[in-house]
Protein backbone atom coordinates (compact mmCIF):
# COMPACT_ATOMS: atom_id res chain seq x y z
CA UNK A 1 0.00 0.00 0.00
CA UNK A 2 2.90 2.34 0.61
CA UNK A 3 3.52 4.43 -2.42
CA UNK A 4 4.77 7.82 -3.43
CA UNK A 5 2.04 10.34 -4.08
CA UNK A 6 1.93 10.82 -7.80
CA UNK A 7 -0.23 13.16 -9.80
CA UNK A 8 -2.41 11.17 -12.12
CA UNK A 9 -4.29 12.56 -15.08
CA UNK A 10 -4.97 16.05 -13.67
CA UNK A 11 -2.67 18.33 -11.71
CA UNK A 12 -3.31 17.99 -7.99
CA UNK A 13 -5.29 20.74 -6.28
CA UNK A 14 -3.15 20.87 -3.15
CA UNK A 15 0.51 20.05 -3.35
CA UNK A 16 3.21 20.03 -0.72
CA UNK A 17 6.73 19.67 -2.03
CA UNK A 18 9.39 18.84 0.58
CA UNK A 19 7.68 21.30 2.90
CA UNK A 20 9.01 21.90 6.40
CA UNK A 21 7.61 24.11 9.13
CA UNK A 22 9.31 25.32 12.29
CA UNK A 23 8.20 27.38 15.27
CA UNK A 24 10.36 29.77 17.23
CA UNK A 25 12.89 32.33 16.17
CA UNK A 26 16.40 32.09 14.78
CA UNK A 27 18.75 29.70 16.51
CA UNK A 28 16.22 27.76 18.57
CA UNK A 29 13.81 26.64 15.93
CA UNK A 30 11.63 23.68 16.70
CA UNK A 31 10.90 21.63 13.64
CA UNK A 32 7.23 20.61 13.67
CA UNK A 33 6.96 18.92 10.28
CA UNK A 34 9.84 17.94 8.07
CA UNK A 35 10.16 17.29 4.39
CA UNK A 36 6.50 16.59 3.67
CA UNK A 37 5.42 15.84 0.15
CA UNK A 38 1.84 15.04 -0.75
CA UNK A 39 -0.62 15.65 -3.52
CA UNK A 40 -4.33 16.03 -2.96
CA UNK A 41 -6.75 15.88 -5.87
CA UNK A 42 -9.59 18.35 -6.15
CA UNK A 43 -12.53 17.05 -4.18
CA UNK A 44 -10.46 14.39 -2.44
CA UNK A 45 -11.00 13.70 1.23
CA UNK A 46 -7.75 12.98 2.99
CA UNK A 47 -7.05 12.27 6.62
CA UNK A 48 -3.80 12.71 8.50
CA UNK A 49 -3.33 10.42 11.47
CA UNK A 50 -0.46 9.97 13.84
CA UNK A 51 0.62 10.13 17.47
CA UNK A 52 -0.09 13.34 19.34
CA UNK A 53 2.48 16.06 18.85
CA UNK A 54 3.47 14.87 15.41
CA UNK A 55 2.76 18.19 13.80
CA UNK A 56 -0.58 17.25 12.27
CA UNK A 57 -2.05 20.64 13.03
CA UNK A 58 1.05 22.33 11.63
CA UNK A 59 0.29 20.70 8.33
CA UNK A 60 -3.04 22.52 8.27
CA UNK A 61 -1.25 25.79 8.99
CA UNK A 62 0.93 25.14 5.96
CA UNK A 63 -1.98 24.44 3.65
CA UNK A 64 -4.07 27.37 4.91
CA UNK A 65 -1.12 29.72 4.61
CA UNK A 66 -1.40 30.74 8.26
CA UNK A 67 2.22 29.77 8.80
CA UNK A 68 4.82 29.97 6.04
CA UNK A 69 6.92 26.96 5.08
CA UNK A 70 10.50 27.05 6.30
CA UNK A 71 11.67 25.01 3.34
CA UNK A 72 9.91 23.61 0.32
CA UNK A 73 6.72 24.69 -1.32
CA UNK A 74 2.98 24.62 -0.77
CA UNK A 75 0.82 25.00 -3.84
CA UNK A 76 -2.96 25.34 -3.77
CA UNK A 77 -4.97 25.70 -6.96
CA UNK A 78 -1.83 26.25 -9.01
CA UNK A 79 -0.57 29.13 -6.85
CA UNK A 80 2.23 29.09 -4.31
CA UNK A 81 0.85 29.76 -0.82
CA UNK A 82 2.56 32.66 0.92
CA UNK A 83 -0.24 34.21 2.94
CA UNK A 84 -3.65 33.01 4.21
CA UNK A 85 -5.75 31.69 1.33
CA UNK A 86 -9.33 32.82 1.65
CA UNK A 87 -10.70 29.83 -0.28
CA UNK A 88 -10.50 27.62 2.80
CA UNK A 89 -12.82 26.90 5.67
CA UNK A 90 -11.59 25.71 9.04
CA UNK A 91 -13.05 23.91 12.03
CA UNK A 92 -11.34 22.91 15.25
CA UNK A 93 -11.88 20.64 18.22
CA UNK A 94 -13.15 23.70 20.04
CA UNK A 95 -16.10 25.05 18.09
CA UNK A 96 -14.81 28.68 18.42
CA UNK A 97 -18.27 30.10 17.85
CA UNK A 98 -18.77 33.69 18.95
CA UNK A 99 -20.89 33.67 22.12
CA UNK A 100 -22.52 37.02 21.37
CA UNK A 101 -23.87 35.87 18.02
CA UNK A 102 -26.78 33.55 17.45
CA UNK A 103 -26.14 30.29 15.63
CA UNK A 104 -27.37 31.83 12.39
CA UNK A 105 -25.20 34.93 12.77
CA UNK A 106 -22.21 32.75 13.58
CA UNK A 107 -22.68 30.83 10.35
CA UNK A 108 -22.93 34.14 8.46
CA UNK A 109 -19.62 35.43 9.83
CA UNK A 110 -17.39 34.32 6.91
CA UNK A 111 -19.71 36.06 4.46
CA UNK A 112 -19.03 39.32 6.28
CA UNK A 113 -15.29 38.86 5.77
CA UNK A 114 -14.62 36.94 2.58
CA UNK A 115 -14.88 38.79 -0.72
CA UNK A 116 -16.96 39.06 -2.83
CA UNK A 117 -19.64 38.31 -0.21
CA UNK A 118 -18.49 40.93 2.31
CA UNK A 119 -18.74 43.75 -0.23
CA UNK A 120 -22.41 43.13 -0.96
CA UNK A 121 -23.44 41.61 2.36
CA UNK A 122 -26.08 44.22 3.12
CA UNK A 123 -27.65 44.06 -0.31
CA UNK A 124 -27.71 40.27 -0.46
CA UNK A 125 -28.35 39.68 3.21
CA UNK A 126 -31.68 37.95 2.63
CA UNK A 127 -30.16 35.59 0.10
CA UNK A 128 -27.22 34.81 2.41
CA UNK A 129 -29.50 34.18 5.35
CA UNK A 130 -31.44 31.69 3.21
CA UNK A 131 -28.17 30.00 2.27
CA UNK A 132 -27.15 29.76 5.92
CA UNK A 133 -30.54 28.44 6.95
CA UNK A 134 -30.38 25.84 4.20
CA UNK A 135 -27.00 24.71 5.49
CA UNK A 136 -28.25 24.64 9.09
CA UNK A 137 -31.24 22.60 7.97
CA UNK A 138 -28.97 20.06 6.30
CA UNK A 139 -27.20 19.40 9.62
CA UNK A 140 -30.47 19.42 11.56
CA UNK A 141 -29.96 22.72 13.35
CA UNK A 142 -32.61 24.90 11.75
CA UNK A 143 -34.76 25.10 14.85
CA UNK A 144 -31.75 26.34 16.82
CA UNK A 145 -30.85 29.20 14.49
CA UNK A 146 -31.89 31.83 17.04
CA UNK A 147 -30.10 30.14 19.94
CA UNK A 148 -26.72 31.24 21.22
CA UNK A 149 -23.80 28.79 21.04
CA UNK A 150 -23.73 28.32 24.80
CA UNK A 151 -27.32 27.14 24.63
CA UNK A 152 -26.31 24.29 22.31
CA UNK A 153 -24.82 20.91 23.15
CA UNK A 154 -21.24 20.12 22.14
CA UNK A 155 -22.37 18.15 19.11
CA UNK A 156 -24.68 20.94 17.94
CA UNK A 157 -21.87 23.46 18.35
CA UNK A 158 -19.66 21.34 16.08
CA UNK A 159 -22.45 21.10 13.51
CA UNK A 160 -22.73 24.89 13.55
CA UNK A 161 -18.96 25.16 13.31
CA UNK A 162 -18.99 22.94 10.21
CA UNK A 163 -21.69 25.14 8.69
CA UNK A 164 -19.59 28.21 9.37
CA UNK A 165 -16.61 26.52 7.71
CA UNK A 166 -18.68 25.76 4.61
CA UNK A 167 -20.93 28.79 4.16
CA UNK A 168 -18.64 30.61 1.75
CA UNK A 169 -18.29 27.48 -0.41
CA UNK A 170 -14.58 27.06 0.29
CA UNK A 171 -12.68 24.85 -2.09
CA UNK A 172 -10.56 23.49 0.77
CA UNK A 173 -11.96 22.40 4.11
CA UNK A 174 -9.40 22.05 6.89
CA UNK A 175 -10.53 20.14 9.96
CA UNK A 176 -8.38 19.90 13.08
CA UNK A 177 -9.77 17.07 15.23
CA UNK A 178 -13.25 18.55 14.89
CA UNK A 179 -14.95 15.74 16.78
CA UNK A 180 -12.18 15.10 19.33
CA UNK A 181 -14.10 16.43 22.32
CA UNK A 182 -17.40 14.68 21.59
CA UNK A 183 -18.79 11.46 23.00
CA UNK A 184 -18.69 8.37 20.78
CA UNK A 185 -22.35 8.46 19.72
CA UNK A 186 -22.34 12.14 18.79
CA UNK A 187 -19.04 11.70 16.98
CA UNK A 188 -20.41 8.89 14.81
CA UNK A 189 -23.49 10.98 14.02
CA UNK A 190 -21.24 13.77 12.86
CA UNK A 191 -19.18 11.47 10.63
CA UNK A 192 -22.36 10.93 8.70
CA UNK A 193 -23.20 14.65 8.69
CA UNK A 194 -19.74 15.51 7.40
CA UNK A 195 -19.85 12.81 4.74
CA UNK A 196 -23.19 14.11 3.49
CA UNK A 197 -21.95 17.69 3.38
CA UNK A 198 -18.83 16.59 1.52
CA UNK A 199 -20.78 14.58 -1.05
CA UNK A 200 -23.07 17.55 -1.62
CA UNK A 201 -20.41 20.25 -1.94
CA UNK A 202 -17.32 18.24 -2.77
CA UNK A 203 -14.64 20.49 -1.26
CA UNK A 204 -11.12 19.15 -0.92
CA UNK A 205 -10.91 18.07 2.71
CA UNK A 206 -7.88 17.70 4.97
CA UNK A 207 -8.93 16.08 8.23
CA UNK A 208 -6.50 15.82 11.11
CA UNK A 209 -7.51 13.22 13.65
CA UNK A 210 -6.16 10.57 15.96
CA UNK A 211 -9.26 8.46 15.66
CA UNK A 212 -8.35 5.79 13.10
CA UNK A 213 -11.94 4.62 12.65
CA UNK A 214 -12.95 8.19 11.93
CA UNK A 215 -10.19 8.51 9.35
CA UNK A 216 -11.08 5.22 7.68
CA UNK A 217 -14.79 6.03 7.65
CA UNK A 218 -14.41 9.47 6.10
CA UNK A 219 -11.28 9.61 4.00
CA UNK A 220 -10.31 8.52 0.50
CA UNK A 221 -6.67 8.57 1.47
CA UNK A 222 -5.04 8.34 4.88
CA UNK A 223 -1.55 9.64 5.54
CA UNK A 224 0.24 8.31 8.58
CA UNK A 225 2.55 10.74 10.34
CA UNK A 226 5.65 9.90 12.41
CA UNK A 227 6.37 11.55 15.78
CA UNK A 228 7.99 14.99 15.85
CA UNK A 229 9.29 16.24 13.57
CA UNK A 230 6.37 14.88 11.58
CA UNK A 231 7.05 13.04 8.36
CA UNK A 232 4.66 11.12 6.17
CA UNK A 233 5.45 7.44 6.68
CA UNK A 234 2.68 5.86 4.68
CA UNK A 235 -0.14 6.62 2.32
CA UNK A 236 -3.20 4.40 2.40
CA UNK A 237 -6.14 4.47 0.04
CA UNK A 238 -9.56 3.57 1.38
CA UNK A 239 -11.73 1.83 -1.14
CA UNK A 240 -14.86 1.25 0.90
CA UNK A 241 -17.88 2.14 -1.23
CA UNK A 242 -19.74 5.36 -0.48
CA UNK A 243 -21.89 6.41 1.13
CA UNK A 244 -20.33 4.68 4.09
CA UNK A 245 -22.48 3.96 7.10
CA UNK A 246 -21.88 2.91 10.63
CA UNK A 247 -22.38 -0.70 9.48
CA UNK A 248 -19.33 -0.29 7.24
CA UNK A 249 -17.19 0.15 10.32
CA UNK A 250 -18.08 -3.33 11.56
CA UNK A 251 -17.18 -5.15 8.37
CA UNK A 252 -14.08 -7.34 8.66
CA UNK A 253 -12.33 -5.48 5.86
CA UNK A 254 -12.76 -2.16 7.69
CA UNK A 255 -11.68 -3.59 11.03
CA UNK A 256 -8.57 -5.08 9.42
CA UNK A 257 -7.68 -1.78 7.77
CA UNK A 258 -7.97 0.08 11.05
CA UNK A 259 -5.81 -2.57 12.71
CA UNK A 260 -3.20 -2.21 9.97
CA UNK A 261 -3.11 1.57 10.43
CA UNK A 262 -2.70 1.13 14.15
CA UNK A 263 0.33 -1.10 13.58
CA UNK A 264 1.87 1.42 11.22
CA UNK A 265 1.61 4.13 13.83
CA UNK A 266 2.92 1.90 16.59
CA UNK A 267 5.97 0.99 14.53
CA UNK A 268 7.27 4.56 14.52
CA UNK B 1 -35.21 34.65 35.25
CA UNK B 2 -36.69 36.63 38.18
CA UNK B 3 -34.97 36.03 41.46
CA UNK B 4 -37.10 34.63 44.27
CA UNK B 5 -38.68 37.21 46.54
CA UNK B 6 -36.48 36.30 49.49
CA UNK B 7 -33.26 36.81 47.52
CA UNK B 8 -34.39 40.25 46.47
CA UNK B 9 -35.31 41.09 50.06
CA UNK B 10 -31.94 40.13 51.53
CA UNK B 11 -29.90 43.23 50.49
CA UNK B 12 -32.55 45.56 51.94
CA UNK B 13 -32.84 43.56 55.15
CA UNK B 14 -29.09 43.41 55.67
CA UNK B 15 -28.67 47.16 55.02
CA UNK B 16 -31.48 48.00 57.38
CA UNK B 17 -30.04 45.61 59.97
CA UNK B 18 -26.68 47.34 59.67
CA UNK B 19 -28.16 50.73 60.56
CA UNK B 20 -30.27 49.28 63.37
CA UNK B 21 -27.17 47.63 64.83
CA UNK B 22 -25.24 50.89 64.51
CA UNK B 23 -28.02 52.79 66.28
CA UNK B 24 -28.21 50.23 69.08
CA UNK B 25 -24.45 50.05 69.51
CA UNK B 26 -24.11 53.85 69.81
CA UNK B 27 -26.97 53.91 72.22
CA UNK B 28 -25.81 50.89 74.25
CA UNK B 29 -22.15 51.91 74.56
CA UNK B 30 -23.08 55.57 75.02
CA UNK B 31 -20.86 56.69 72.14
CA UNK B 32 -20.45 60.44 71.96
CA UNK B 33 -22.03 62.02 68.88
CA UNK B 34 -18.72 63.81 68.23
CA UNK B 35 -17.07 60.43 67.83
CA UNK B 36 -19.74 58.48 66.01
CA UNK B 37 -23.22 59.92 65.56
CA UNK B 38 -26.21 57.63 65.52
CA UNK B 39 -27.97 57.02 62.17
CA UNK B 40 -31.02 58.83 63.51
CA UNK B 41 -28.89 61.90 64.27
CA UNK B 42 -27.41 61.69 60.76
CA UNK B 43 -30.90 61.51 59.31
CA UNK B 44 -31.92 64.60 61.27
CA UNK B 45 -28.81 66.38 59.98
CA UNK B 46 -29.63 65.41 56.41
CA UNK B 47 -33.12 66.83 56.74
CA UNK B 48 -31.84 69.99 58.39
CA UNK B 49 -29.14 70.66 55.79
CA UNK B 50 -31.18 69.34 52.90
CA UNK B 51 -30.66 72.24 50.42
CA UNK B 52 -26.88 72.43 50.97
CA UNK B 53 -26.47 68.67 50.68
CA UNK B 54 -28.49 68.54 47.49
CA UNK B 55 -26.57 71.40 45.90
CA UNK B 56 -23.19 69.93 46.78
CA UNK B 57 -24.25 66.41 45.77
CA UNK B 58 -25.09 67.67 42.31
CA UNK B 59 -21.68 69.28 42.08
CA UNK B 60 -19.94 66.06 43.11
CA UNK B 61 -22.10 63.95 40.82
CA UNK B 62 -21.37 66.32 37.96
CA UNK B 63 -17.58 66.37 38.38
CA UNK B 64 -17.51 62.62 38.94
CA UNK B 65 -19.54 61.79 35.84
CA UNK B 66 -17.66 64.20 33.58
CA UNK B 67 -14.33 62.78 34.78
CA UNK B 68 -15.67 59.28 34.44
CA UNK B 69 -16.96 59.90 30.92
CA UNK B 70 -13.52 61.16 29.90
CA UNK B 71 -11.99 58.05 31.48
CA UNK B 72 -14.36 55.79 29.56
CA UNK B 73 -13.51 57.47 26.26
CA UNK B 74 -9.76 57.55 26.74
CA UNK B 75 -9.62 54.20 28.54
CA UNK B 76 -11.51 52.44 25.76
CA UNK B 77 -9.43 53.96 22.97
CA UNK B 78 -6.08 53.47 24.63
CA UNK B 79 -7.05 49.99 25.85
CA UNK B 80 -7.93 48.94 22.31
CA UNK B 81 -4.73 50.48 21.04
CA UNK B 82 -2.37 48.80 23.49
CA UNK B 83 -4.33 45.55 23.34
CA UNK B 84 -4.16 45.40 19.55
CA UNK B 85 -0.63 46.70 19.04
CA UNK B 86 2.03 45.15 21.29
CA UNK B 87 4.52 47.83 20.24
CA UNK B 88 2.31 50.60 21.63
CA UNK B 89 1.88 48.60 24.81
CA UNK B 90 5.62 48.10 25.22
CA UNK B 91 6.22 51.78 24.59
CA UNK B 92 3.59 53.24 26.91
CA UNK B 93 3.71 50.64 29.67
CA UNK B 94 6.35 52.27 31.93
CA UNK B 95 4.77 55.71 31.73
CA UNK B 96 1.26 54.42 32.34
CA UNK B 97 2.23 52.30 35.33
CA UNK B 98 4.32 55.16 36.68
CA UNK B 99 1.46 57.63 36.38
CA UNK B 100 -0.94 55.20 37.99
CA UNK B 101 1.42 54.68 40.93
CA UNK B 102 1.34 58.37 41.88
CA UNK B 103 -1.13 58.96 44.73
CA UNK B 104 -3.83 61.15 43.29
CA UNK B 105 -3.96 63.35 46.42
CA UNK B 106 -0.44 64.46 45.54
CA UNK B 107 -1.56 65.64 42.12
CA UNK B 108 -4.39 67.86 43.32
CA UNK B 109 -2.17 70.78 44.49
CA UNK B 110 -0.51 70.80 41.07
CA UNK B 111 -3.91 70.87 39.39
CA UNK B 112 -4.93 73.77 41.61
CA UNK B 113 -1.85 75.72 40.47
CA UNK B 114 -2.82 75.03 36.87
CA UNK B 115 -6.57 75.39 36.96
CA UNK B 116 -7.41 77.13 40.21
CA UNK B 117 -9.72 75.91 42.95
CA UNK B 118 -13.04 74.35 41.98
CA UNK B 119 -14.55 72.11 39.36
CA UNK B 120 -11.70 71.39 36.96
CA UNK B 121 -9.26 69.73 39.41
CA UNK B 122 -12.09 67.50 40.66
CA UNK B 123 -12.97 66.39 37.13
CA UNK B 124 -9.34 65.68 36.29
CA UNK B 125 -8.73 63.75 39.49
CA UNK B 126 -11.84 61.65 38.88
CA UNK B 127 -10.57 61.04 35.36
CA UNK B 128 -7.02 59.98 36.20
CA UNK B 129 -8.11 57.66 39.00
CA UNK B 130 -10.76 55.81 36.99
CA UNK B 131 -8.98 55.75 33.65
CA UNK B 132 -6.41 53.07 34.43
CA UNK B 133 -8.66 50.09 35.33
CA UNK B 134 -10.80 50.70 32.23
CA UNK B 135 -7.78 50.73 29.95
CA UNK B 136 -6.20 47.66 31.52
CA UNK B 137 -9.44 45.68 31.36
CA UNK B 138 -10.08 46.50 27.71
CA UNK B 139 -6.53 45.49 26.81
CA UNK B 140 -6.90 42.26 28.82
CA UNK B 141 -10.19 41.51 27.09
CA UNK B 142 -8.52 41.79 23.71
CA UNK B 143 -5.81 39.37 24.80
CA UNK B 144 -8.39 36.68 25.56
CA UNK B 145 -9.25 35.94 21.92
CA UNK B 146 -8.77 32.23 21.29
CA UNK B 147 -5.85 31.58 18.90
CA UNK B 148 -8.03 29.16 16.90
CA UNK B 149 -10.65 31.84 16.42
CA UNK B 150 -7.97 34.21 15.20
CA UNK B 151 -6.86 31.47 12.78
CA UNK B 152 -10.39 31.01 11.47
CA UNK B 153 -10.65 34.71 10.72
CA UNK B 154 -7.15 35.04 9.31
CA UNK B 155 -7.69 32.05 7.04
CA UNK B 156 -10.73 33.87 5.66
CA UNK B 157 -8.45 36.74 4.77
CA UNK B 158 -9.59 39.05 7.57
CA UNK B 159 -7.42 42.09 8.25
CA UNK B 160 -6.22 43.00 11.73
CA UNK B 161 -8.84 45.72 11.84
CA UNK B 162 -11.58 43.29 10.86
CA UNK B 163 -10.50 40.84 13.56
CA UNK B 164 -10.48 43.69 16.08
CA UNK B 165 -13.94 44.84 15.02
CA UNK B 166 -15.67 41.47 14.65
CA UNK B 167 -14.04 39.58 17.49
CA UNK B 168 -11.72 41.72 19.59
CA UNK B 169 -14.15 44.48 20.54
CA UNK B 170 -17.09 42.22 21.39
CA UNK B 171 -14.97 39.82 23.43
CA UNK B 172 -13.48 42.74 25.35
CA UNK B 173 -16.93 44.10 26.24
CA UNK B 174 -17.52 42.00 29.39
CA UNK B 175 -14.13 43.16 30.71
CA UNK B 176 -14.95 46.73 29.76
CA UNK B 177 -18.31 46.76 31.53
CA UNK B 178 -16.92 44.98 34.57
CA UNK B 179 -14.31 47.71 34.81
CA UNK B 180 -16.96 50.44 34.57
CA UNK B 181 -18.57 49.26 37.79
CA UNK B 182 -15.27 49.55 39.62
CA UNK B 183 -14.17 52.70 37.82
CA UNK B 184 -17.30 54.70 38.60
CA UNK B 185 -16.81 54.18 42.33
CA UNK B 186 -13.15 55.12 41.91
CA UNK B 187 -14.21 58.29 40.11
CA UNK B 188 -16.18 59.30 43.22
CA UNK B 189 -13.04 58.84 45.30
CA UNK B 190 -11.15 61.04 42.86
CA UNK B 191 -13.59 63.92 42.79
CA UNK B 192 -14.12 63.87 46.55
CA UNK B 193 -10.38 63.79 47.27
CA UNK B 194 -10.00 66.86 45.08
CA UNK B 195 -12.95 68.61 46.73
CA UNK B 196 -11.56 67.83 50.15
CA UNK B 197 -8.11 69.19 49.35
CA UNK B 198 -9.02 72.19 47.25
CA UNK B 199 -12.53 73.24 46.41
CA UNK B 200 -15.34 75.52 47.44
CA UNK B 201 -18.07 73.18 46.28
CA UNK B 202 -19.11 69.55 46.45
CA UNK B 203 -19.72 66.95 49.13
CA UNK B 204 -16.00 66.76 49.92
CA UNK B 205 -15.95 70.48 50.63
CA UNK B 206 -19.17 70.21 52.66
CA UNK B 207 -17.58 67.57 54.88
CA UNK B 208 -14.38 69.54 55.40
CA UNK B 209 -16.40 72.63 56.27
CA UNK B 210 -18.62 70.63 58.62
CA UNK B 211 -15.72 69.02 60.43
CA UNK B 212 -14.14 72.44 60.93
CA UNK B 213 -17.31 73.32 62.83
CA UNK B 214 -17.27 69.96 64.67
CA UNK B 215 -20.62 69.19 63.04
CA UNK B 216 -19.86 65.46 63.00
CA UNK B 217 -23.41 64.37 62.07
CA UNK B 218 -23.17 66.48 58.92
CA UNK B 219 -19.78 64.93 58.10
CA UNK B 220 -21.41 61.52 58.33
CA UNK B 221 -24.36 62.77 56.32
CA UNK B 222 -21.87 63.59 53.57
CA UNK B 223 -20.31 60.13 53.82
CA UNK B 224 -23.72 58.54 53.59
CA UNK B 225 -24.66 60.56 50.53
CA UNK B 226 -21.39 59.58 48.81
CA UNK B 227 -22.00 55.92 49.61
CA UNK B 228 -25.53 56.16 48.28
CA UNK B 229 -24.42 57.78 45.01
CA UNK B 230 -21.73 55.11 44.67
CA UNK B 231 -24.24 52.30 45.16
CA UNK B 232 -26.67 53.83 42.65
CA UNK B 233 -23.99 54.31 40.00
CA UNK B 234 -22.66 50.81 40.56
CA UNK B 235 -26.17 49.43 40.10
CA UNK B 236 -26.71 51.48 36.94
CA UNK B 237 -23.57 50.09 35.31
CA UNK B 238 -24.23 46.64 36.65
CA UNK B 239 -27.61 46.76 34.94
CA UNK B 240 -26.13 47.97 31.65
CA UNK B 241 -23.46 45.28 31.94
CA UNK B 242 -26.06 42.55 32.36
CA UNK B 243 -28.07 43.79 29.40
CA UNK B 244 -25.20 44.27 26.99
CA UNK B 245 -22.97 41.31 27.81
CA UNK B 246 -25.64 38.79 28.76
CA UNK B 247 -23.79 36.18 26.74
CA UNK B 248 -20.77 36.30 29.01
CA UNK B 249 -22.79 35.77 32.18
CA UNK B 250 -24.86 32.89 30.78
CA UNK B 251 -27.03 31.27 33.39
CA UNK B 252 -24.77 32.17 36.28
CA UNK B 253 -26.53 34.68 38.48
CA UNK B 254 -23.90 34.59 41.19
CA UNK B 255 -21.64 37.04 39.36
CA UNK B 256 -24.33 39.50 38.41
Amino acid sequence: MKMQAQSQDSTPFVQLRNASLAYGGEGQQLLAVDDISMSIEQGEFIAIVGPSGCGKSSLLKLVSGLHPALKGEVIVDGKAVTSPISICGMAFQNSTLLPWRTTLDNVLLPLQIVQPFAGNFRRHRREYVEKARHLLASVGLLEFEKKYPWELSGGMQQRASLCRALIHDPRVLLLDEPFGALDAFTREDLWEVLQTLWVEKRPTVVLVTHDLREAAYLADTIYVCSPRPGKIVSRNEMHFPRPRSLETTFEPDFVDTVQLLREKIARH
Amino acid sequence: MPKPFLTRLVPWAVTLGFFVLWELACWGFRVDRFILPRPSEIAVSIIKHYPAILLNSWQTLYTTLVGFALAVGFGLCLGLLIGALPAVYAGLYPILVGLNSIPKVAVVPVLVIWFGIGTVPAIITAFVISFFPIMVNVATGLATIEPELRDVLRSLGASRLQILWRVGMPSAMPYFFASLKVAVTLAFIGSIVAETVASDRGIGYLMIAASARFDVPLVFAGLLVIALMGVIMYEVFSYIDRRVTFWAIRGNEMIS
